[in-house]
């Protein structure tokens, strides 16, 4: 925590960092979450700081565990990348509609320009879609004080809050000052029944929508008043609406401009939105990703200018934003390329790439770092849409394909995503078994590696690497029905793993190969977890 | 809601940009970097990219200082120093720098003379430290801080020797 270092109450911190201490600050009781760049490390860092931290088998179930807490009263806080919302969808799409009690702040790392995702999906859509409010930091100093507002919002409305950030918010390091914003301390914990409010049948949804509208409506009014928006009064001849890191380009670009800088981007202010576009000769709306600013501002009949498609894509920077400024269309310079990135040497998924590759095989693949197995020189994963699908797509192409391609197809999944998203897919394989059998292959190699060695149930240790309670990847497949499951080290019994796989291929069964071998880099720290947890306590 | 009248002070952002592959301490060498500047009483902002930087692709980590900064990343051509660990990457990043910028690279030092081959980064960084206005103190103080105790020794050797190498440089210049 060399980074948390304080000096006259200042810390230089990412924003990811100036979350957990605001959630300290907050009294957070729970934070839950699952490991996904560029979210991670404020549950790591929330942990460290001395909070209760956990993760869980995906970020669905985060957010399930966070609205338990809120129920009872407390404060909960849940972490994830964009896609991670994907998945945590369902429950925040309801829950929205209920009363909470405690505090519900669920953080939703974004990635424009994709530097460790597989879309560039923007987040802000969902809180106008499930009518979840927003708040939009744009440095850690606003990510600290904006994870205070969003605790004080969700009581007082008694509603999920969203605190949407994005990816050079979470990881640039600005300065921040604690305790700049306060709010009262948590209340006692309690359960209160209250069966309308939180049972989402027919008969209490239907009131329940209206009043979650009602709600907004006054949160709109009150952000047109006094929510975390900041104005800039600047020349009348150009005004700039913005919003995230990109105020602080447009800053450095146009620092003659007025700017309009929102900080609750859902609802929004549109009354605030509508004096300054007045107020202004030219109004141009800069934001990253999808034109939800612009959308929104011209839904309340805003005249706003918004900026070329070619901008919707990628992250904004200062060269950028002045293009945006000058209606500069022309390609922009490109850059010569970096190296991409590769397998470590002696990593085991090198070996199952290299046997897969020598079957001929058909390879739906998933996320993690095996996903590099789509890039020279194996160039042996054939696809990869979201956490879990390898198997699914892998069953379909069995369905479907001639017989001869058929009986080559293996799914590849690693083993945390294979508890975030592939036992539901195993059991799919079990219910509905293609003719010619299947293959599944978890490359078990102990750890969330991908996103920075994260534990996970498979592993068998907490957040925090205690001991707890472990999924056995071969006894859950036995259990679910699976005869043939195989564990084996592809490094140390290459040999065997290649030929375990051609005698899979070749019959139409169903089969689970756990290629287990640990991380290099994981490898001496899971040893050190290991001895420690075996220490009798005393 | 903030009202804010429009600021007219001007002073412009010192620039640096460390570059590399993963695995080199690019991230490790902003840090300190960051520190040593935040420990003098500046603004300071520090910028990257995380995610596949353990597995050996490029990495680049932007770090701007002064009064006050805006922007968390360094706009191009505006780079003041580009400082880059592995010398494949200098064509990489050379976008970055500004005309009459300074690009400090690995051959101005001798690995070879290192007292581990890891501290290239740091070296580097004694190199960058003759062009900056931070004592050898807030350097020295950095460096203990972001590396493990078993590491300083071999780390505040290698960053002496840039240190030497910046500063016989800019005596010939």
């Amino acid at each position: 925590m060399n980074s948390l270092r304080q000096q006259n109450e200042l810390s230089l911190v990412s924003g990811d960092e100036a979350v957990a201490m605001a959630a300290i600050d907050c009294g957070v009781a729970l934070g839950t979450g699952y490991p996904g760049t560029p979210s991670t490390e404020i549950l790591e860092t929330f942990a460290a700081l001395g909070g209760r931290a956990q993760w869980s088998p995906n970020e669905k179930v985060a957010l399930e565990v966070a609205i338990g807490v809120a129920f009872a009263g407390a404060r909960a806080l849940v972490t994830m990348k964009h896609v991670g919302l994907n998945v945590a969808a369902d429950p925040l799409f309801t829950v929205a509609s209920t009363r909470l009690d405690g505090a519900l702040v669920v953080v939703s790392a974004d990635d424009p320009g994709m530097a460790s995702s597989q879309n560039e999906q923007d987040n802000r859509r969902y809180a106008l879609s499930a009518g979840v409010p927003m708040l939009e930091p744009s440095d850690s100093q606003e990510a600290y004080e904006f994870m205070v507002r969003a605790v004080e919002i969700s009581e007082r409305w008694h509603v999920p809050v969203l605190l949407r950030m994005t990816t050079r918010v979470c990881h640039s390091k600005t300065v921040v000052q604690r305790g700049t914003v306060k709010v009262a301390p948590p209340g006692e914990t309690h359960f209160e029944h209250d069966l309308p409010s939180r049972v989402m049948i027919p008969a209490y949804a239907r009131p329940a929508h209206p009043r979650l509208r009602k709600k907004l409506a006054e949160m709109a009014a009150w952000n047109d008043e006094d929510g975390p928006n900041q104005l800039i009064a600047g020349s009348t001849k150009l005004g700039i609406i913005t919003s995230g890191v990109s105020f602080h380009h447009v800053r450095e670009v146009a620092p003659e401009a007025s700017v309009l800088k929102l900080g609750m981007t859902y609802p929004l202010p549109a009354e605030l939105m509508r004096s300054f576009a007045e107020s202004v000769e030219r109004c141009i709306v800069i934001e990253e990703g999808d034109p939800y600013l612009v959308e929104g501002a011209r839904a309340a009949c805003i005249a706003v200018e918004g900026k070329p498609e070619s901008f919707r894509f990628g992250e904004l920077n200062c060269a950028r934003v002045r293009r945006i400024l000058d209606g500069d269309c022309t390609p922009e310079p490109k850059r010569v390329a970096g190296k991409t990135p590769s397998f470590c040497p002696g990593c085991p998924h090198r070996s199952v790439y290299t046997a897969l590759k020598n079957l001929d095989c058909i390879v739906p693949g998933d996320i993690g770092c095996y996903s590099l197995g789509a890039l020279p020189p194996f160039e042996t994963m054939d696809t990869m849409i979201c956490m879990g699908a390898s198997i699914g797509v892998g069953l379909g192409l069995r369905y479907t394909l001639p017989p001869a391609e058929a009986k080559r197809v293996v799914s590849v999944i690693g083993d945390s995503t294979f508890v975030h998203s592939g036992i539901t897919g195993l059991i799919e394989m079990i219910y509905n078994p293609p003719e010619s059998g299947h293959v599944v292959v978890i490359l078990d190699n102990g750890t969330t590696a991908m996103t920075g060695l994260q534990e996970h149930p498979g592993t068998g240790r907490t957040l925090a690497h205690a001991k707890t309670g472990k999924v056995v990847f071969e006894d859950l497949a036995h259990t679910l029905g699976i005869h043939s499951v195989a564990v084996i080290d592809p490094i140390l019994n290459f040999e065997k793993f290649q030929e375990t796989i051609q005698e899979c291929l070749n019959k139409p069964e169903l089969s689970v190969v756990i290629a287990r071998r640990n991380c290099l880099l994981a490898n001496r720290s899971i040893r050190e977890y290991e001895r420690g947890n075996d220490q009798p306590i005393d | 809601m903030i009202n804010q009248s429009i600021d007219t002070t001007s002073n412009k952002p010192t620039n640096v940009v460390i570059a590399g592959l993963g695995g080199m301490g690019v991230l490790k060498a902003s840090d300190i970097l960051a520190d040593v500047v935040f420990s003098a009483g500046l603004d300071v902002k520090k910028s990257e990219l995380h995610g596949m930087s353990q597995r050996g692709g490029s990495v680049s980590s932007d770090v701007r200082f002064g009064e006050r900064v805006l922007s968390p990343m360094v706009p191009e051509g505006e780079a003041d120093y580009l400082l880059v660990i592995a010398e494949d990457q200098v064509p990489v990043n050379a976008w970055t720098l500004r005309a009459g910028g300074v690009l400090i690279e690995p051959s101005q030092i001798d690995e070879s003379s290192l007292p581990n081959k890891k501290s290239v980064n740091v070296a580097l960084l004694g190199v960058l430290s003759c062009h900056l206005p931070f004592s050898i103190e807030a350097w020295t103080a950095a460096l203990r801080s972001n590396l493990p105790e078993k590491l300083h020794e071999a780390n505040l050797q290698a960053f002496s020797m840039g240190r030497a190498i910046g500063e016989n440089a800019g005596q010939e210049r």
